[in-house]
């Protein structure tokens, strides 16, 4: 029983956590917003009060701003299609029984634990490096012209690199999942006469719901702040500007922080959208 | 047509022989009862019947077809999992339309053949909710109709009603009995609980390490059990087995007398001992009567109410023409 003394003991007790929280949470959100408003370029030393929506209406208008949100939005997406796919594939792979088994579900970690920066520049100079890439290797092996690949597909080959970090971390989420499927509901299926495609559509997907939606939820808000990987393959360059890396480059590039910030703003409101459409989504499957 | 034929079927895992060749017939319209203790292979054999395992060798053959190789779904038998393996994300409706859809049966049909099934087993009012909502007895009669609406050529239970309580399964135990008077299905049934065996079955098979102790009716079982395991399964309570001087004047190595065949008196009889446990059900008093010089003590029934208490000295007669003699092999004497 929480009596008034032990509740105001917990208050107490947790006050100061929740302070912290606070104040690591609301000093940049708020330091932001007081740069959004003004015109703060450091190398040029202004910093000047009240610009108002100045800042905001610039960065909203400018045509980098909407190219950057499709971008966002086709990398996100596409990361997504690819590592949920590929971890459902990749979970009922490693759900049959093989020798090695346990080697071979660490190895398939082991991407995850790569620095993004080191994983992009592997990728970039081993696998996709036009000259002597491995990649470039098997194509002129069948003798194909080499793709290169940062300039001709660079959206495309940042959604590789990143799908390739995260794909492990969707099929250890799947894979747990698969491996909770009552074995008695696939010999009740089979009895019933269903095939393996129609035991994996009718029963194991239903199954795999929940974790698919708990694996989109955390993987979308991770991928939407993405920068490592562009910053050392394309640098922004060839429609791989994402919001992230747009803000990035008003503050840091162009030293214009009262623009970046009110594209941080932006990215915070795209952010929380997503996450409310997540929630609801998630919130509905775990009624469940 | 359900006629079930096993022919020297054998299962090994791996070294392990789990059940060595074994000859059974099942007839059509039979409700058999597969019972023995757990790990005596009643589930595999049931699984191996069902083709979710495959046997290791012998031959299935159902309605005289050989069905060794054919997989489970053609096998035209349905089968009742413990854990009722209901689909969670569907409705009691979709759930049982589920066998139909897969055989790609028309809507009307399949419609029509779901309602009878719902009709049957008293379903209609929760046919559009989820399994989760529904109570285990409930699930237990989707987990049936499912089974049903196949018409299948027999019926395969794995132990359904270890998970209900004591109340419902007396319940579902005859739901089951009705439902077969009334499809005239052939049905395979295993359980543990040889109360289920008895009340249920046509013919009971009993199963210790994978070898058929005997096959019978349940009196059959009752009456003349073959050997000592069969007598010390079947019945409840136990059939006191007793050895040594007590069995001598029969000219046996052990003899079985059952609970229900010895007369108590506080006067006279034949053996004596002192009352221990005694267990009042009301219709029926068992005393757990310890004898000297003997480990374990003898199980008698008391018809009624009998006012005989812990510690009193009781006599005992059992019943001459009820004693079941074994001879030092563990096998029934004539």
């Amino acid at each position: 029983m929480a009596t008034q003394h032990s509740r105001s003991a917990a208050r107490t007790m947790m006050a100061p956590a929740v302070f912290l929280l606070l104040v690591w949470m609301l000093v940049p959100l708020i330091l932001t917003l007081w740069f959004s408003v003004m015109d703060y370029r450091p190398l040029r030393g202004t910093f000047e009060c009240c610009e108002g929506l100045g800042n905001y209406i610039r960065f909203a208008s400018s045509s980098s701003f909407q190219d950057a949100i499709v971008t966002t939005l086709i990398m996100v997406g596409g990361i997504l299609l690819i590592t949920v796919t590929g971890g459902i594939l990749l979970a009922l792979l490693l759900d049959q029984p093989i020798w090695g088994q346990g080697i071979v579900r660490i190895l398939v970690i082991a991407p995850f634990f790569v620095m993004p920066t080191v994983a992009a520049l592997v990728w970039k100079n081993m696998f996709m490096n036009p000259v002597n890439g491995l990649l470039a290797h098997l194509w002129e092996f069948f003798g194909a012209e080499p793709i290169s690949w940062l300039t001709q597909v660079p959206l495309f080959s940042i959604i590789i690199i990143v799908s390739w970090i995260w794909l492990p971390f969707a099929t250890l989420i799947l894979l747990t999942a698969i491996q909770s499927l009552d074995s008695e509901q696939m010999e009740a299926a089979e009895m019933d006469g269903a095939s393996p495609i129609a035991r994996f559509f009718y029963i194991v997907l239903p199954h795999l719901s929940r974790a698919i939606t708990v694996v989109i939820l955390i993987q979308t808000i991770f991928l939407l702040s993405i920068f490592a990987e562009i910053f050392v393959t394309t640098g922004g360059g060839f429609g791989t500007r994402t919001l992230t890396y747009l803000v990035y480059q008003r503050v840091i590039e162009s030293q214009n922080v009262g623009l970046g910030s009110a594209g941080g703003i932006f990215a915070v409101i795209l952010a929380n959208i997503v996450a409310i459409f997540l929630m609801r989504m998630v919130g509905k499957n775990l009624d469940k | 047509m359900g006629r079930i034929t096993l022919d020297k079927v054998q299962k090994s895992f791996g070294e392990v022989e789990v059940i060595p060749p074994l000859d059974l017939t099942i007839e059509d319209g039979e409700f058999v009862v597969f019972v023995g203790p757990s790990g005596c292979g009643k589930s595999t054999l049931l699984r191996l019947i069902a083709g979710l395992e495959d046997v290791s060798g012998g031959h299935i053959r159902i309605d005289g077809k050989d069905a060794t190789l054919v997989p489970p779904a053609k096998r035209g038998l349905a089968m009742v999992f413990q854990s009722y393996a209901l689909y969670p994300h569907m409705s009691v409706r979709k759930n049982i339309a589920f066998p139909l859809r897969m055989a790609k049966m028309d809507k009307a049909e399949r419609d029509r053949r779901v309602q009878e099934a719902a009709d049957i087993l008293n379903l209609t009012d929760y046919i559009d909710r989820r399994p989760g909502q529904l109570s285990g007895g409930q699930r237990q009669r989707v987990a049936i109709g499912r089974a049903i609406v196949r018409e299948p050529a027999a019926f395969l239970f794995d132990e359904p009603l270890s998970n209900l309580d004591a109340a419902l399964r007396v319940g579902m135990r005859l739901e089951i009995s009705e439902l077969h008077k009334r499809l005239e299905t052939t049905m395979v049934y295993v359980t543990h609980d040889q109360v289920e065996a008895m009340t249920m079955a046509d013919k009971i098979v009993v199963l210790r390490a994978g070898i058929i102790e005997q096959v019978g009716s349940p009196l059959d079982l009752y009456h003349t059990p073959k050997n000592l395991f069969v007598a010390g399964f079947i019945g409840s309570p136990k059939m006191n087995l007793l050895d040594g001087d007590l069995a001598k004047p029969h000219d046996a190595t052990t003899i079985g007398v059952r609970p229900e065949h010895i007369t108590p008196s506080p006067t006279e009889g034949t053996w004596t001992g002192k009352i221990g446990v005694s267990e009042h059900l009301g219709s029926d008093t068992f005393f757990h009567v310890h004898m000297e010089g003997r480990r374990d003590p003898v199980t008698i029934r008391a018809a009624g109410e009998v006012d005989m208490h812990r510690g009193d000295t009781i006599y005992l007669t059992p019943n001459a023409e009820r004693i079941h003699r074994f001879g030092a092999d563990g096998l029934r004497m004539p």
